[in-house]
């Protein structure tokens, strides 16, 4: 099938707003006899609830965390960026658009992005009335950093702890929405099913993480803000609750996969230390702005003290490979340079799988203090995890899982191809294509939160009749005695291996089959090994207690056993994909000088995928690309 | 290293709860606090008992979710780090360590350490934002703020919601989140507006939720993980008589 994302035609500059006005509208009398189902609350389904609370719907927000606050948009550091232009150095709309659509490979939707770059600003207004504390200049004026991809300084901040701010000020809309009575909070809650009749979204069953219990929930739309799917590869930045559950349930009952094969490897994490790790650490890309990365040009220098290197024997090799960009060069480029010098065995610390990111230049600079205003935080973090001083010593750093891509596929109105369903952030795929550039996930999360839902939502609602179908349908029944077997399944095997040891093995095979490289060789591999942890999994996973109370294993196997699924399809993807592009890297595609190769000819489309069933192949539908207001080129950092 | 854990187990909040002792092998110093306890509750669950429940997601120090006493003192003996950035290198082998859950009246115990804090939300609904509309707002650069006010704006809203200022209190007060909230709404012009309803609205909701008040012991600062300082509970106190005034 050939997919169509609806989006507007005509000139980009006024195509949301002419959208805009061609949407239906919901009368703000008939607003609160809709029920909205709201998965996630973090920056997408935070801002997006509270958005929709105060037009006057009636919103049912859910989260598994036992806090709104808590979601894991909090742990983004750096910023986000806007195209306010405030430092006067040539950032437009148009330049925000440009450089996502390049940043992202060419592998993005135009009129989405666009829309992106345009209500970018909006969205930095918004933050500063709610009384987010943006770092200030001494004229009081808002401040700006660079970022990665970027030649222009368009990051907005608050020390390294953005994504918490912004959350916290989504949370405070959301707060005051929940006193209000429009919005009903669900914390300790984990969607497990969607529920489908006759091919509509109608709802969700969950499942109370404290007394167990299984319950359904109607709605006239059902909006995922659920978030990325990289723990598939077991150790990544992600939180320790991330999972893909909610997006595969939607997939199981009807909605496309797009382009899961897109994940991003961030370059700037605290490497692995040890087996019993349980997660990676990021330390933001914003460290780039005045850290230089460098290795050990001979092999025999790794084991020294860095510090004992001269400058002569060092190789910064992202000045030296992207003069122009150099320490700023885009996340998957910066990626794979440290793998290639570690691949080339220069790589430094516990099992040479690190690259140093210096300082002592930087602080030779603008000094010792300057710095520890800029990072300090992080020079903090990094001393609890690693016990080491990087203001005396260089910081090691390897890159780590931190974001996908990839997602629920969506038309223009954030809508799946299953009506009533929409998807929002990190979990559609819509803007980044085939690579997020630095402090764009903020933006997203709070774009498609404050100013896209709830614009097109209402042309959906405007179409359907109100608490038509509740949670005594026959389906909804379905749906509880499904989730009550799966779990009760589990609690049953009593097998040998824990959650976390199968969780382990799956993501080793990921990380290296599915990880920053890949070959058809190994994605074949993958595609071996995957069914073989799957049935394992159901003969031989040990999870204790009960179904009727709190219960963290069975909670885990839950996802795990989602993610055994959902890797497969995330490895077919990479393997259909016969090209490289942003963090879809195959070793077959690359030019002369180890760059990427796209193969716009082929493969310049959206790949969506159609569940099909467990052990059988899914259905690949395509959604072409145009380019007409970026042309198609090579992406260049050099 | 080896260690004796002494953990308080207790089923849900029907149950009497009571200290049980594990052992924990081979501690590696560079494991977290919490990678510790997986690979205690690794071996439970192999034996067919229970783990050990534990809050816990973002294992960054920045989510607030994890919420451990150990030995006495919330998130453990390591100054201004949460329970999840706590390495294992701050103990020595033979150590003794006891975990309790944060204790006060205004968290309910769920099961073992874990507690609900719903009651910091509420504290939050009554009062913890600027009622601003989503679009129709100013320019982010229409109002310039002083460095000074950003900054001290900022110090307070570091505050991550974990509740050990309140397990750390004799009173279980929860002043100092309710008053790094207040005053870095109060300092900012976009929260000035409804500063004296917000104190007003956020300190009932707070005594309301059993939370008790400040009696100068600063426990709240020295737990903190952020090091949010007692002088934003001087300034909840001030916002608060001077919402008296009004």
């Amino acid at each position: 099938m050939i997919l169509d994302g609806k989006c507007p035609t005509g000139p980009i500059e006024t195509s949301w707003d002419r959208h805009r006005f061609n949407m239906k509208l919901v009368n703000p009398a008939n607003k609160r006899k809709f029920k909205i189902i709201m998965v996630g609350t973090g920056l997408a389904g935070g801002a997006g609830a509270a958005s929709l609370g105060e037009l006057g719907y009636s919103v049912h927000a859910f989260c598994y965390q036992d806090s709104a606050r808590r979601a894991h948009s909090i742990a983004a550091q750096g910023g986000i960026n806007a195209a306010k232009n405030y430092p006067n150095d040539g950032d437009s709309i148009y330049r925000l658009f440009y450089d996502t659509i390049k940043g992202g490979d060419f592998r993005a939707r135009e009129a989405d992005v666009w829309r992106l770059a345009q209500v970018s600003n909006n969205i930095i207004d918004q933050c500063v009335a709610q009384g987010v504390p943006f770092a200030r200049d001494y004229a009081g004026y808002l401040d700006n950093r660079s970022f990665g991809g970027a030649q222009v300084s368009r990051t907005f901040y608050a020390r390294g702890q953005t994504g918490q701010q912004l959350l916290l000020g989504a949370y405070s809309a959301l707060s005051r929405q929940v006193k209000a009575g429009t919005v009903v909070m669900h914390p300790r809650t984990e969607m497990l099913d969607l529920v489908v009749v006759d091919g509509v979204a109608r709802g969700i069953t969950v499942r109370n993480l404290v007394t167990g219990e299984i319950e359904s929930h109607w709605g006239d739309a059902v909006v995922l803000a659920t978030g990325g799917y990289v723990n598939v590869f077991y150790l990544s930045t992600n939180a320790m609750g991330c999972s893909v559950t909610a997006a595969w349930k939607a997939a199981k009952k009807g909605a496309f996969f797009a382009n899961p094969c897109y994940t991003q490897i961030h370059p700037t994490c605290i490497p692995q230390h040890g087996e019993h790790q349980s997660k990676l650490t990021l330390m933001s890309e914003s460290l780039r702005n005045d850290g230089r990365c460098w290795v050990p040009k001979k092999k025999e220098d790794c084991e020294k003290n860095p510090n004992d290197i001269p400058e002569a024997d060092r190789d910064y090799y992202l000045e030296r490979k992207y003069p122009s960009f150099g320490n700023l060069a885009p996340r998957d480029i910066a990626s794979r340079a440290a793998k290639e010098q570690c691949d080339d065995d220069r790589g430094v610390g516990p099992g040479k799988r690190g690259v140093y990111l210096d300082y002592a230049s930087a602080i030779g600079r603008v000094g010792e203090d300057k710095i520890r205003e800029r990072y300090g935080n992080l020079f903090e973090m990094y001393e609890k995890i690693t016990d080491e001083n990087a203001y005396k010593v260089p910081m090691r750093i390897y890159p780590a899982p931190h974001y996908s891509m990839g997602g629920l596929w969506v038309d223009y109105n954030c809508m799946s191809n299953v009506p009533g369903l929409f998807v929002l952030g990190e979990a559609n795929f819509s803007v980044h294509g085939a690579n997020r550039l630095g402090a764009s996930a903020l933006m997203q999360g709070l774009a498609d939160g404050y100013f896209v839902i709830p614009y097109t939502i209402a042309n959906y609602l405007a179409t359907v009749t109100p608490g038509k179908i509740k949670e005594d349908h026959p389906e909804f029944k379905k749906s509880r005695e499904d989730v009550t077997k799966q779990a009760d399944k589990l609690l049953s095997i009593n097998g040998k291996k824990t959650v976390s040891e199968l969780h382990r093995e799956l993501g080793k095979v990921m990380w290296e089959n599915v990880g920053m490289a890949r070959s058809e060789k190994s994605l074949k591999e993958a595609l071996q090994r995957i069914p073989e942890l799957r049935e394992e999994f159901w003969k031989n996973v040990k999870v204790t207690g009960t179904g009727p109370e709190f219960n963290q294993q069975l909670e885990n196997a839950g996802r795990l056993a989602d993610f055994l699924e959902f890797a497969e399809v995330m490895t077919r993807d990479a393997l259909h994909r016969n090209e490289s592009c942003g963090g879809h890297f195959r070793t077959e595609f690359q030019t002369e000088d180890g760059e990427a190769m796209r193969d716009d000819e082929n493969y310049c489309y959206v790949g969506a995928w159609e569940f099909k069933g467990v052990d059988k192949e899914p259905e690949l539908h395509k959604e072409p690309l145009k380019f007409e207001n970026v042309k198609l080129a090579v992406r260049s950092y050099k | 290293m080896n260690l004796t854990l002494y953990v308080w187990r207790q089923k849900s909040p029907k149950d009497k709860g009571k200290m049980e002792q594990y052992e924990a092998k081979n501690v590696s110093p560079d494991q977290s606090f919490l990678e510790m306890l997986d690979e205690v509750n690794e071996d439970l669950i192999k034996t067919g008992r229970d783990p050990i429940a534990f809050d816990h997601d973002c294992r960054e120090g920045i989510c607030g979710m994890c919420s451990q006493v150990i030995n006495g003192q919330p998130h453990g003996p390591q100054d201004k780090t949460t329970v999840c950035q706590l390495h294992m290198r701050q103990f020595k082998d033979g150590d003794k360590i006891f975990i309790e859950p944060w204790r006060a009246r205004a968290f309910p115990l769920v099961k073992d350490l874990v507690v609900d804090r719903a009651a910091l939300d509420i504290i939050i609904q009554a009062g913890g934002y600027t009622s601003c509309h989503t679009g129709g707002v100013a320019d982010g650069n229409a109002l310039p703020i002083g460095k000074d006010a950003a900054d001290y704006a900022m110090d307070a809203a570091e505050c991550i919601g974990c509740g050990a200022c309140v397990a750390s209190c004799p009173n279980s007060s929860a002043m100092l989140f309710t008053g790094a909230k207040v005053s870095q709404l109060a300092v900012l012009p976009q929260g000035e507006v409804e500063a004296a309803r917000r104190v007003q609205d956020m300190t009932n909701a707070a005594l309301a939720s059993g939370f008790g008040n400040c009696t100068n012991h600063y426990e709240c600062e020295a737990a903190c993980p952020k090091g949010i300082s007692v002088s934003f509970i001087a300034k909840l106190n001030r916002e608060f008589l001077k919402s008296l005034a009004k």
